[in-house]
């Protein structure tokens, strides 16, 4: 049975008073991991723009058990908790929410480390393609042809595979997300708790403000990253990939909408050269060979 | 009770075990490793009921320790040198978040060149973090520092971090007959663990969030400052108990040896204090009234019990196994900052030495304080106020 709306709870992690920007994905991603995992969730925040998005001490806008922790310490200080729960017994996901930065770059070597040890956590990378807290600042997750506020003329390294790496790792589940397909993400989300491990999930979260668009657009650009088979839903159990069901359409290459139906959506791909169009285009494909291959 | 001959670094492992300490994690270092290697035994075959975490790096060591204590156990981690640069920014955060727990500092020189060897620029680094910063001289007084650094941190009055310093290889890796207390008495001086918060699934109480009120955020900073000042007492209060339970008394934050009748005092903390002793016992045979102040706490600054034994004092020697570069010796720039407000007239000389591991053996204490004797009766006062040895 697919999770429908009416199963979700009611409870409320996001409220009013926090600090978001409009149209901010991330705060459609923590309302998803309220839902998802609700009273059991203890939240590990490492420096992004969850800093700022929870509110003004003493108050807060987010109803979650939160500890903010020092950039590249996120994965660490989960162990620790995750350990602590265990010896004292109590019931509890540990959860550490972390943007690209704090993931891929700047707190790799702890997430790889704490992976490795496959530390009973849950490592969410919400993922907006740049250092957005910071003023947008290009990072290993943006993708080439971006524009940022580094990468005058566009960035010429293409985005670093982080859901196949975690895989490489071994560990017992790895995810992709989208802000746009809550229950594919909710419910990816509740399988994950169900395992024991590191379990790693990559939301994909475009950042109006970063990737200049409209605020209001937030939903329809993500669907469009599916759509055009730019980002794939998908889970990685076993070292064997499953496409997910938003993506499965766009296994079929002729089904996916053009790339630049994303790109001309987003300011921040307004001069991209059509060479690095093509290159994405070329990433893409390949990148989708390699998931079938390691789905079959 | 047992008695047995230990390493520095085991001391630190047993009484970690001795502690209850639920929750370990660290990256090696050497002279740190076999700290590490004890624990590690000793939660996996020597029946301590302890997690070890083995990170991949110092950062990560203390961040998982400082994870385990906020979510509300008995939490521990050790290192040295370049470990502690590596995890320093952490040291901080544990500090203001006001979480309890224990490190052990095995106090050793910072490259480059490489360097194995002890002196203190490591610990010394962490004096203006909010650590309470204990420095051992022997062995036994590692371990029984250790133990009740749990008690100290863990007072509703200081809930600060601690850390115990212990020089490299002159005690980590040095062995002494120690006195091991029994796990009872342990258990009958150290409370159940207490910290100001514990984050636990279904509270939403947060952490370290952006401050709406600076000068909330100013308290804080200050609350840190306050918490080391009232930890003078709790230190003092528990190394009371801990004498009456073991018969080792320390002093509290300071030790004075041979201080009553003394006309020159020397200043110090760590291992080499214990030659500085016999220096003293050589200098009398010779006719010159020297005593030794132990800094046992170079945080909190015991500087009302530095004032009260440096008063009438005809010389003060301050020996510093690290320099403040550009100033002076750390623990000389606390003895004649608290002297200036007192208006004590005592000349004070800050001798830098035993950097980088280099040798100072209580001959050269005896010539240094002989020569310092010569100086200051001849002049009055000391003709310079920093010197390297040698």
């Amino acid at each position: 049975m697919p999770l429908t709306i009416r199963d979700l709870p009611r409870e409320k992690y996001v409220l009013p008073g926090h600090a978001a920007c409009p149209g901010c994905p991330e705060t459609i991603g923590l309302r998803f991991v309220g839902m998802a995992l609700g009273r059991r969730a203890i939240l590990v925040v490492p420096a992004g723009c969850t800093s700022i998005i929870q509110g003004l001490m003493p108050g807060s806008g987010l109803a979650f058990p939160i500890i903010n922790v020092a950039f590249a310490s996120a994965d660490a200080v989960a162990s620790g908790v995750a350990a602590a729960k265990e010896v004292i017994g109590e019931d509890s996901v540990v959860v550490v929410w972390a943007g690209d930065g704090a993931t891929a770059d700047i707190g790799f070597a702890t997430l790889s480390g704490a992976a490795e040890r496959n530390e009973n956590i849950i490592h969410i990378c919400v993922d907006n393609e740049a250092y957005m807290n910071t003023g947008i600042q290009r990072s290993s997750q943006t993708p080439i042809g971006a524009w940022t506020t580094t990468t005058w003329r566009g960035k010429t390294e293409p985005k670093k595979n982080m859901p196949l790496i975690m895989a490489s790792h071994g560990i017992p589940y790895v995810a992709t997300a989208s802000v746009a397909y809550p229950m594919d993400f909710i419910e990816k989300l509740r399988k994950a708790a169900s395992i024991r491990g590191f379990r790693y999930v990559h939301l994909h979260a475009p950042c109006p403000i970063g990737w200049r668009f409209d605020p209001s657009e937030t939903i329809e650009i993500a669907r469009l990253a599916i759509e055009t088979g730019i980002w794939v839903l998908m889970e990685v159990e076993g070292g064997r990939v499953t496409i997910s069901p938003p993506s499965k359409p766009y296994v079929d290459k002729s089904r996916r909408k053009p790339l630049v139906e994303y790109l001309r959506r987003q300011g921040r791909f307004r001069e991209i050269s059509d060479e690095l169009i093509r290159e994405l285009e070329r990433e893409i494909d390949e990148y989708w060979n390699l998931l079938l291959k390691l789905s079959s | 009770m047992v008695r047995l001959t230990l390493t520095g670094n085991h001391c630190v492992a047993y009484a970690a075990k001795l502690a209850r300490v639920k929750v370990v994690s660290a990256y090696p270092i050497t002279p740190q490793t076999t700290i590490v290697e004890k624990i590690s035994e000793l939660a996996e075959t020597g029946g301590a009921d302890m997690k070890v975490i083995k990170v991949e790096s110092e950062h990560s060591a203390l961040a998982a320790v400082y994870g385990a204590a906020t979510a509300g156990l008995r939490a521990f981690t050790a290192t040295s040198s370049h470990g502690l640069l590596y995890m320093y920014e952490i040291v901080w955060w544990v500090a203001q978040a006001r979480i309890p727990m224990v490190m052990a500092i095995v106090t050793r020189t910072i490259g480059p060149p490489w360097n194995i060897w002890t002196d203190h620029h490591d610990i010394m680094s962490l004096r203006d973090s909010g650590w309470l910063i204990a420095m051992a001289e022997n062995n036994q007084e590692v371990l029984d520092e250790t133990v009740k650094l749990f008690k100290i941190t863990e007072d509703p009055e200081v809930f600060l971090p601690g850390v115990i310093g212990l020089d490299a290889f002159i005690l980590s890796h040095t062995v002494e007959p120690v006195e091991v207390p029994d796990q009872e008495l342990v258990d009958s001086f150290l409370p159940e663990r207490r910290q100001p918060y514990v984050i636990r699934a279904g509270e939403a109480l947060i952490m370290g969030n952006i401050p709406s009120d600076l000068l909330a955020n100013f308290k804080m900073r200050e609350g840190v400052h306050r918490g080391l000042r009232n930890a003078e007492e709790v230190i003092e209060r528990v190394d009371t108990e801990w004498g009456k339970l073991t018969g080792r008394y320390y002093g509290g934050l300071v030790e004075c040896y041979r201080c009553e009748d003394a006309d020159y005092l020397f200043v110090g903390a760590g291992a080499w204090v214990g030659d500085m002793r016999i220096a003293v016992d050589k200098l009398r045979n010779a006719g010159l009234r020297f005593g030794v102040l132990k800094i046992r706490y170079v945080r909190p600054f015991p500087y009302a019990k530095v004032l009260e034994a440096v008063r009438g004092r005809k010389g003060v020697l301050v020996f510093d196994r690290s320099i403040s570069a550009g100033s002076a010796g750390p623990i000389f720039l606390d003895v004649t900052s608290h002297l200036y407000f007192s208006k004590l007239k005592v000349p004070v000389k800050n001798v830098v030495a035993g950097l980088a591991g280099f040798d100072v053996s209580y001959e050269d204490f005896s010539r240094i304080g002989e020569a310092f004797a010569k100086e200051v009766s001849e002049s009055g006062w000391v003709d310079s106020s920093l010197v390297f040895y040698p």
